[in-house]
């Protein structure tokens, strides 16, 4: 956020946005986009390419302990129910045995586990990704309803510290994308 | 400045699909005909007669339903055949029957993601349909045996003016807690692996509604390389926490038997005897509906005759493990030496249900067989046939397990007999009906295939790492 998106024009501008038409070639334009230094990119794809996540040096590993999380809070919420509810709330003479009886309250421990685990999982994916998300300019970019199809996008946003319009332009140009297009805010 | 060239040598150790592998994906799809054709199931090709056909036929059983759970509401659950001392019937059978269905869903999009199995792409989707679809049937049993269903939100444990909890020393609540875990979870999987495919519907679609619908629904995604990097994390997550789960179910399940005393239930075997069946039963449904589908709907392209294959092997192994059960079952009741154990073993093999249990042996055990020779894994009506024949098996095998062990316990004063009634029948062939009504609307309104998946097992997807290229 520190740096000013120095380079708005017009009605304000995301970012240049370029089309390709293989994973190959998006792949390599990343990498290329990297080594000129532009940091403030993201790419837009029909399904996951694992080398695009390498290329664009993407390592946010916040979802694993997340889940982690929620599943150890799940574990002790799990079990702290059926102590709580047999010892203290409600004791039961069943048969005799005690009333803490660990060995009965593994299963609902295990799924309040699986359960808590499994939200944290869905939850902090959308939540991290910033989902669900009425608008978003990349939308405005014309053919970006291909995304979801057959095309590959690199966007190199309006916001990264060496954005210049022109040269970002002549920058993509130059990388064999079919296209290059402005994404308006 | 440039921190692109600190990337370090080739490390795209990450098994991809093998592309060109022409077993699990006809050749000649691109990404671009691959979408057209999965997209317009959904969107924009003329819906099949047989859609029309099906649907009808599974709202009508759904009316079916409606009417004999209506009037079971009126009078109560006397209208079933259940009684002293069968007070399990139908209605038990049915719901083990129904959980153990939806297990393949979760073993096709779960476990068999978390090994790497590309060729789960094309079925995992209507096969995670199928769980919830038959997890919701299954549901409904246990919610209306308690008699007084309208009372059902007791079994939660929730703080309540009259101070009373639940016992979490029974099976029957751990049942609670792991199928509505279950549910949940399943859902929640099925609609995160459609988010993508949401976006591809919304982006395709031409009507406005359509494009409204689809566009809540996919949340907004846009294909953003960081999304799907925690896109993918979270869908291997779930696959590891539907893993273990999916497992605890059916053995919770078995656990409502194997840990009362009733000779017949009260075995170890259980657990592992009742997963297996699951996955056995859960298979042959996903055939079941596999078969006609991709038929009707000019898939053959996508499931293939690799997928029918393989789904042939793991039933057969699965079948395998579920006729080890059996044979352990008969020799623990041989070998504990006990009475009861050894009478209820003689009284399923000669009792007035024998022939449930030499036609479930059948089923299960000896019919199956004919699935190790290729030519009757390769060809469509015997694979058709073979998984008809493992449904009902299957169905019988908990009907055994149920209500022959419960109809002559330890004392021959209280035996006596059970017979499923008409309303029993009748909502039976109703949650079959309601099963076939959700299949239907799922396949007609949303994507049955993966498409991203689909697309991440083309040729053309294949990425080569190559350095400062």
């Amino acid at each position: 956020m520190t740096a000013p998106n120095r380079t708005r024009r017009g009605h304000g501008l995301h970012g240049l946005m370029a089309e390709f038409e293989t994973p190959q070639e998006l792949v390599d334009a990343a990498h290329h986009a990297r080594e000129a230094g532009y940091t403030r990119l993201d790419a837009y794809t029909p399904y996951p390419i694992e080398a695009l996540t390498e290329a664009l040096h993407i390592q946010d590993r916040r979802l694993p302990a997340v889940v982690l999380g929620g599943g150890i809070l799940g574990g002790l919420c799990g079990y702290a129910l059926c102590y709580w509810t047999s010892v203290i709330a409600y004791p039961l003479n069943i048969g005799g045995k005690p009333y803490h009886s660990a060995p009965a309250f593994i299963v609902p421990t295990f799924e309040c586990t699986i359960l808590f685990a499994a939200f944290a999982a869905v939850l902090g994916m959308l939540g991290l990704n910033g989902l669900p998300m009425p608008y978003h300019p990349v939308f405005n970019a014309e053919r970006f309803a291909l995304a979801s199809r057959d095309r590959f996008f690199l966007c190199i946003e309006a916001r990264d510290p060496k954005f210049d319009r022109e040269k970002v332009w002549a920058f993509l140009t130059g990388l064999k994308a079919h296209a290059v297009m402005d994404v308006d805010e | 400045m440039s921190d692109g060239s600190d990337k370090g040598k080739p490390e795209s150790s990450i098994p991809q699909p093998k592309p060109g592998d022409t077993g699990i994906l006809a050749p000649g799809y691109t990404f671009t005909t691959l979408t057209d054709k999965l997209a317009s199931i959904a969107l924009s090709r003329r819906t099949p007669f047989v859609w029309f056909v099906g649907a009808a036929v599974g709202f009508m059983l759904s009316m079916v339903l409606l009417g004999a759970l209506s009037y079971l509401v009126i009078r109560g659950i006397g209208i079933w055949g259940v009684n002293q001392p069968v007070g399990w019937g139908f209605e038990i059978v049915n719901f083990v029957w129904w959980i153990g269905i939806g297990h393949a869903g979760t073993l096709i999009s779960a476990i068999l993601l978390l090994l790497r199995q590309p060729w789960r792409n094309s079925i995992n989707r209507f096969a995670e349909a199928m769980t919830i679809f038959a997890v919701a049937c299954a549901g409904i049993y246990p919610a209306f045996h308690t008699g007084r269903p309208w009372l059902d939100y007791w079994l939660i444990p929730y703080p309540n003016a009259m101070n009373m909890w639940p016992n979490f020393r029974s099976p029957l609540i751990w049942d609670v807690f792991a199928v509505s875990t279950y549910a949940t979870v399943s859902l929640l999987f099925w609609y995160v692996g459609m988010i993508p495919d949401l976006a591809t519907l919304r982006d395709r679609a031409k009507k406005m509604w359509a494009k409204v619908v689809y566009g809540m629904l996919a949340l907004g995604w846009r294909g953003s390389a960081r999304h799907w990097q925690r896109y993918e994390t979270a869908s291997l997550l779930l696959a590891g926490l539907a893993t273990p789960l999916v497992v605890s179910v059916h053995t919770v399940v078995s656990f409502d038997f194997a840990a009362g005393i009733v000779p017949g239930w009260h075995a170890t075997i259980f657990p592992p005897y009742f997963v297996a069946g699951a996955v056995y039963a859960g298979f042959a449904m996903v055939l079941t509906l596999a078969i006609p589908l991709r038929k009707v709907y000019g898939l053959q392209d996508f499931i293939t005759m690799r997928h029918l294959d393989n789904m042939a092997k793991i039933m057969l192994a699965t079948g395998l493990i579920v006729g080890y059960g059996y044979c352990v079952e008969a020799f623990m009741a041989f070998y504990s030496g006990n009475t009861y154990e050894r009478f209820m073993m003689w009284n399923r093999m000669e009792g007035p249900y024998k022939h449930m249990y030499w036609a479930l042996l059948f089923c299960n055990i000896i019919a199956p067989q004919l699935l190790w020779f290729r030519k009757v894994r390769r060809s469509i009506p015997m694979l058709f046939v073979m998984a008809m024949i493992v449904n009902v098996g299957m169905w019988l095998e908990r009907y055994v397990i149920v209500v022959v062990s419960l109809h002559r316990d330890f004392l021959p004063s209280s035996w006596g007999m059970y017979h499923g009634t008409f309303f029993d029948k009748a909502t039976y062939i109703g949650t079959i009906g309601l099963f076939l009504a959700l299949m239907f609307l799922f396949i007609r309104l949303l994507p049955m295939v993966s498409i991203f998946e689909m697309r991440a097992i083309l040729p053309e997807a294949k990425v080569e790492e190559e350095e400062g290229a």
